[in-house]
C-alpha cells in the first residue's frame, strides 16, 4: 500500500484542501468501523501517539490514536491557514507542516514563483523531506492550487518544480482551478499562462477545474432540492457538494459547496488505490493509461451521481443512467465538449456494487456516440472498487484525455495576448528579479505548441481510417 | 507427480484461488458416481498433485502467490483460509507496495530483476516439498503490468532454473473492448516472450467466458468472480486426474508431460485453446441428462467451426473432402484446422465412448500422422457434479483471429508511437517492440498456413 501527500498552495488550494481532508475523514469513518489504523487510512494519514505531545512517534498498527494528515499547507497570507488551524480540523494538521507569510503575492505569478520561491525553497524542501520520511512507500504528490492568482499559481508551480527535482520517482498529480473569462483578477491570464508552462513540463497529470462548472453543478443541486418533486427527498450526505456528517457543522462558506466537488474528485480518484475491488486501478495506472504523449496530460473529469434519492433501490436502468450522466456536460468539472471532440483515452473508475457486466454493457452502449482517435479505438481503462462513497451505493468517476481542452487553452491564450500586446501590467512582473520578456515569450510558446499538438490530433478526426500495413513475414 | 502453481498479479491470484477452490470442492464432493475405490484413488491423486498435507488439518495448496501490491494477496489468503477446507501456506507469497502501473516494462525490467531471488526462493521451497516435481503451472493475465511483465520474467527464470521441468502458462486474454488502454502492447510483449520460454500457452479469453456466463449460466449481473469460477471449472476439467490411454490401471502420474506430448509436437505451435461442455447453472444440473454421442458430436463441431460455446454452433461448416488437393487457401472458409487435439471425458459409462470422429484425418494438418494428432483421456469419476463432461484442449486455429486482432491493434498504436515513452522510461526500446511483433507475425503466419 502506498502513501500520498497533499500539497495545498494559496487561498484556493488551501480551501479546497481543507474540504478534502474533512471529507476524507468522513469517508474513512464510514468504512472503518473498528477504529483500527489500517492500510487504507495510512495512504493519507499518519497515526501519532500523542501521549508524549505532538511530536510523538508514529503508530503503524492497532487502534487509531491521533490522525495527522500527510499534507503541506503553503500560503503567503495567513488568513486562510489560520482559519483552518482554529477550525474543527486543527488537530489533523501538524503545526510543523505549514509555511506562511503575511503579505501575500499580490496576484503576481512572479512574486510567488521567483521571490517567495527563492525565499522559502529550503524550508519547503525540508518539510517535504520530513513528510516523505514518514511514508513507507510514497507514490504520489497531489498539488492543489489555482492558476489565476499569485501564490497558488506562482509558488504552487515552483513547488511542482521542486517536487520533480527532489522526488523524481514520485508521481505529481495537479488539481488546477482555471480562471473564468469574467475573473476579477485582471492579470489572471498572465499568471495562468506562466503557470501552464510549468504544468506542461513538470506535472504527470493535470486535472483542470473551472469555477463556472462547479457553480452550475451547485445550482443544479439546489434546483433539485427545491423543486420539491413528490416523493423524492435527497439524502443529505449524498450530495457531492455537501459537508454533512463531516467535522464542519455551522458556518458553511460560499465556496464550500463548490470545493466539496473537487474534494470528492480526489477521493474517488484515489479510492481504488486505498480500498479493495475486483479490478484495482492505482494512481500509476492512471498516469500510464491516460497519457499517450508526455505533454498531453490534461484530463477532463466528471463525477456522478451528484446526489442520491433517499427512497430508492437501484434498478439497472438507474445504473446505466449514471454512465450516461458521466458523459454529459452537466457533470463535468470544466466547460468543454468531449462528445464532439476526439478522445485519446478514457478511464472509468466505478465504486460500489457494480460488476464487470454492467461496465461492459455501458461501454458498448456509449461507444458509438464517442469519437476515439484511430490508434486507440478501444481506449478504455476500467476500475472496479467495492467500497462506495458516503451516502451512495455506487458512483462513477470518468477521466478523459480529450482534445476538447483545446478551446479552453485557446481562450486563455487569447486573453493573454490581449493584455500582452498592449504590455498592460507587464512592469509589475518584469521588475521582479529573475523575470524578463523571455519568460513570457517562452510561456506563450509552450502553450502554443501544446495547442498545436491537439490540433494535429484533431485533424485526424473523421478522416478515412487507414491502418498502417503490417509486417510481412517470408513464408 | 506434483505441480507447483505460480499465481501472478491480480488476475492470476484471483483465478488461482478459484482453481484451488474448485479442485478442493470437487474432491470433497459426492462419490463422483463411481466406485469407492476409484473415488479414493482420484482424491489421492488430486491431493498429491495440487496439495500438500503438512501438519495442518486442511490441505495446503502447492502455490506461490506473487503481486506487486498487497491488497489482492491478502484478500486471497484470507478467503482461502476462511473456507475451512483448504488454505495457502502463509509464507508462500511475495508482494510489494507500489504495483506495476499496467506497465509491462516496469514488471519485466524493474520488478523482475529486483525481486528475482526472493520469488525463486519461494518457488524452490515449494518444489522441494514435492516428492516428484511434475512441472509448473503459471496463471497470469497479459493486459496488466505485473501478471504480464513480471510473469514473463518469472517464466524465463523458471525455464533457466528448471530446464528439464514442464512449464505450462495459463494466460487470460482481456476483453476486446478494453480493460486497460495499453493492453495490446502488454499482450504483444507478453506472448512473444512466453513463446520463447514456456512449453505451451493455455488461453482463456474474457469475452468468451463472459458469453458463457451470460448465455449458458444465465447470470444477470456478471462479476469477475463469476468469470473466474467458469475459468476454474474449465481448468479443473483438464487438470484433475485421468487415466491416459494405455497408461495402466492407475491415474496418470505425469499430467503436464502427457499434455505437452499430446499437443505440442512442433515448437512453432504452442497456443492451446480450451472448450468444455456441458456448462450450465448448478440448479439445472438435476434436470438435464446427456448422452456421450451427443456430447462428442457437439464438441467436434465446436472444434471444426471454432465455436466458443455450445450455443450458436455453426453446423454448416464441414471439413474439407478427403482426397482433394488441399492448399491452405482452398480449404473451406471458417474451417478450423488442428495440429493436435486432446479430449478428456469424465463420468458415467465413459469407457465405451466412440471417439473415431476425432480421428478423422481431414480435421488435421497434413504433416502430422492423424494417429499421433489425437489423444483421449478418460475417467469414470464425474467432475464437479456433472454426470458427464467432455473437455477439449486444442492446438488449432482457435486463437488465430483473436491473436491477429490484438497484434493489429497494437501495431496500429505502435505506428503512432503513442504511449511508447512510458515503456522506454523503463528500458524497453522500440527495437524490442519490433522483435516482439516479428515473433508474433511469424506465429500468425504459421497458424494461417495450416
Amino acid at each position: 500500500m502506498t502513501q500520498s501527500v497533499v500539497v495545498q498552495v494559496g487561498q484556493c488550494g488551501n480551501q479546497v484542501g481543507c474540504r478534502f481532508w474533512d471529507l476524507a475523514l468522513r469517508e474513512h469513518a464510514a468504512v472503518n468501523k473498528k477504529g483500527i489504523y489500517d492500510e487504507a487510512l495510512s495512504s493519507f494519514f499518519r497515526n501519532i501517539d500523542t501521549r508524549s505531545g505532538d511530536n510523538g512517534p508514529d503508530i503503524y498498527k492497532g487502534k487509531i490514536c491521533s490522525l495527522k494528515a500527510r499534507a503541506l499547507l503553503i500560503d503567503m497570507e495567513e488568513g486562510v491557514v489560520n482559519e483552518i488551524l482554529q477550525g474543527p480540523l486543527r488537530d489533523v494538521f501538524d503545526s510543523k507542516q505549514l509555511i506562511t507569510d503575511v503579505s501575500g503575492s499580490g496576484n503576481n505569478w512572479a512574486v510567488g514563483h521567483k521571490i517567495y520561491g527563492c525565499q522559502y525553497r529550503e524550508s519547503i524542501v525540508e518539510k517535504l523531506r520530513k513528510t516523505a520520511e514518514h511514508c513507507d512507500c510514497l507514490q504520489c504528490f497531489f498539488v492543489i492550487h489555482s492558476m489565476g492568482g499569485g501564490t497558488g499559481s506562482g509558488l504552487g508551480t515552483f513547488v511542482l518544480n521542486l517536487l520533480e527535482e527532489e522526488f523524481p520517482e514520485v508521481y505529481r498529480f495537479v488539481t488546477s482551478v482555471y480562471p473564468s473569462g469574467e475573473d476579477d483578477v485582471i492579470t489572471s491570464p498572465y499568471n495562468s499562462v506562466l503557470a501552464m508552462k510549468e504544468l506542461n513540463e513538470h506535472a504527470d497529470c493535470v486535472l483542470p477545474v473551472e469555477n463556472e462548472s462547479l457553480f452550475e453543478i451547485v445550482n443544479k443541486i439546489h434546483q433539485m432540492i427545491n423543486s420539491g418533486k413528490l416523493g423524492s427527498t435527497v439524502k443529505p450526505n449524498s450530495l457531492v457538494t455537501s459537508s454533512a456528517g463531516s467535522a464542519k457543522t455551522l458556518q458553511e462558506k460560499p465556496f464550500d459547496a463548490m470545493n466539496n466537488i473537487v474534494a470528492n474528485l480526489l477521493l474517488n480518484l484515489t479510492s481504488s488505490a486505498r480500498f479493495e475491488g475486483s479490478l484495482n486501478m492505482d494512481l500509476n495506472e492512471i498516469s500510464m493509461n491516460l497519457v499517450p504523449f508526455p505533454r498531453l496530460h490534461y484530463l477532463v473529469s466528471s463525477l456522478t451521481p451528484l446526489y442520491t434519492l433517499a427512497d430508492v433501490n437501484v434498478p439497472s436502468r438507474r445504473l446505466d443512467q449514471m454512465f450516461s450522466d458521466a458523459f454529459s456536460r452537466d457533470h463535468q468539472l470544466i466547460q468543454a465538449d468531449p462528445k464532439h471532440s476526439l478522445y485519446l483515452a478514457c478511464a472509468l473508475l466505478v465504486r460500489g456494487n457494480v460488476q464487470v457486466s454492467d461496465l461492459r454493457r455501458n461501454i458498448e452502449r456509449l461507444k458509438p456516440s464517442l469519437h476515439f482517435v484511430s490508434w486507440n479505438q478501444e481506449g478504455w481503462k476500467t476500475g472496479l472498487c467495492s467500497v462506495p462513497p458516503v451516502g451512495h451505493s455506487h458512483s462513477l468517476l470518468a477521466l478523459a484525455n480529450n482534445t476538447c481542452v483545446k478551446p479552453t487553452f485557446i481562450e486563455l491564450k487569447d486573453r493573454f495576448m490581449k493584455l500582452y500586446k498592449k504590455k498592460a501590467h507587464l512592469h509589475h512582473y518584469l521588475q521582479i528579479d529573475g523575470m524578463d520578456q523571455s519568460c513570457f515569450s517562452e510561456a506563450i510558446s509552450s502553450l502554443s505548441d501544446l495547442i498545436e499538438e491537439y490540433n494535429e490530433l484533431d485533424a485526424t478526426k473523421g478522416g478515412p481510417r487507414i491502418d498502417p500495413s503490417r509486417l510481412k513475414i517470408a513464408v | 507427480m506434483s505441480i507447483v502453481t505460480v499465481q501472478l498479479g491480480q488476475c492470476g491470484n484471483q483465478v488461482g484461488h478459484e482453481v484451488f477452490s474448485a479442485l478442493c470442492r470437487d474432491i470433497r464432493g459426492t462419490h463422483g458416481l463411481c466406485s469407492k475405490k476409484e473415488n479414493e484413488s482420484y482424491q489421492d491423486s488430486c491431493k498429491e498433485r495440487f496439495f500438500c498435507e503438512e501438519e495442518s488439518a486442511v490441505p495446503v495448496a502447492r502455490a506461490v502467490l506473487v503481486d506487486m501490491e498487497p491488497k489482492v494477496i491478502s484478500q486471497t489468503l484470507s478467503m482461502a483460509a476462511r473456507s475451512g477446507h483448504w488454505k495457502y501456506n502463509s509464507h508462500s507469497h511475495f508482494c510489494q507496495k507500489q504495483g506495476s502501473g499496467n506497465n509491462w516494462a516496469n514488471g519485466f525490467s524493474v520488478h523482475g530483476p529486483r525481486h528475482k531471488e526472493a520469488i525463486m526462493n519461494l518457488v524452490q521451497r515449494e518444489a522441494e516439498k514435492c516428492d516428484r516435481l511434475g512441472g509448473f503451472f503459471t496463471i497470469m493475465s497479459m493486459a496488466g503490468g505485473t501478471g504480464s511483465g513480471l510473469g514473463a520474467f518469472v517464466t524465463q527464470c523458471l525455464r533457466d532454473a528448471f530446464p528439464t521441468s514442464f512449464l505450462l502458462n495459463h494466460v487470460i486474454w482481456p476483453y476486446g473492448t478494453g480493460e486497460v488502454i495499453v493492453q495490446n502492447y502488454n499482450s504483444v510483449l507478453t506472448l512473444s516472450h512466453l513463446y520463447h520460454s514456456a512449453d505451451a500457452l493455455l488461453v482463456h479469453e474474457n469475452d468468451v467466458i463472459h458469453k458463457i456466463c451470460a448465455q449458458l449460466m444465465n447470470i444477470k449481473q456478471i462479476s469477475f468472480r463469476d468469470v473466474n469460477q467458469v475459468i476454474a471449472h474449465q481448468l479443473g476439467s483438464v487438470l484433475q486426474p485421468t487415466h491416459t490411454a494405455g497408461g495402466g490401471p492407475g491415474y496418470s502420474r505425469n499430467p503436464l508431460g502427457d499434455l505437452l506430448e499430446a499437443l505440442v509436437p512442433h515448437p512453432e505451435f504452442r497456443m492451446l485453446g480450451l472448450r468444455n461442455i456441458p456448462q450450465m447453472p448448478e440448479n439445472s444440473l438435476a434436470y438435464s441428462s446427456f448422452s456421450w454421442p451427443g456430447l462428442i458430436k457437439h464438441l467436434r463441431q465446436m472444434l471444426i467451426a471454432n465455436a466458443q460455446m455450445e450455443e450458436g454452433i455453426d453446423w454448416q461448416v464441414r471439413p474439407p473432402q478427403p482426397g482433394s488437393c488441399m492448399a491452405p487457401t482452398n480449404k473451406p472458409l471458417h474451417f478450423n484446422t488442428s495440429i493436435a487435439n486432446l479430449v478428456i471425458l469424465r463420468g458415467k459409462d465413459v469407457h465405451g465412448v466412440d471417439l473415431g470422429s476425432f480421428q478423422d484425418p481431414s480435421l488435421y494438418t497434413s504433416w502430422l500422422n492423424p494417429q499421433d494428432a489425437f489423444t483421449a483421456w478418460k475417467t469414470p469419476r464425474a467432475f464437479n457434479k456433472y454426470e458427464k463432461s467432455a473437455a477439449l484442449v486444442s492446438n488449432s486455429q482457435f486463437l488465430l483471429k483473436p491473436l491477429d486482432s490484438i497484434v493489429g491493434k497494437a501495431w496500429n498504436m505502435f505506428a503512432s508511437k503513442a504511449y511508447l515513452h512510458q515503456y522506454t522510461k523503463f528500458g524497453i526500446q522500440e527495437e524490442e517492440f519490433l522483435d516482439c511483433f516479428t515473433t508474433l507475425e511469424q506465429v500468425i503466419s504459421s497458424y494461417t498456413n495450416l
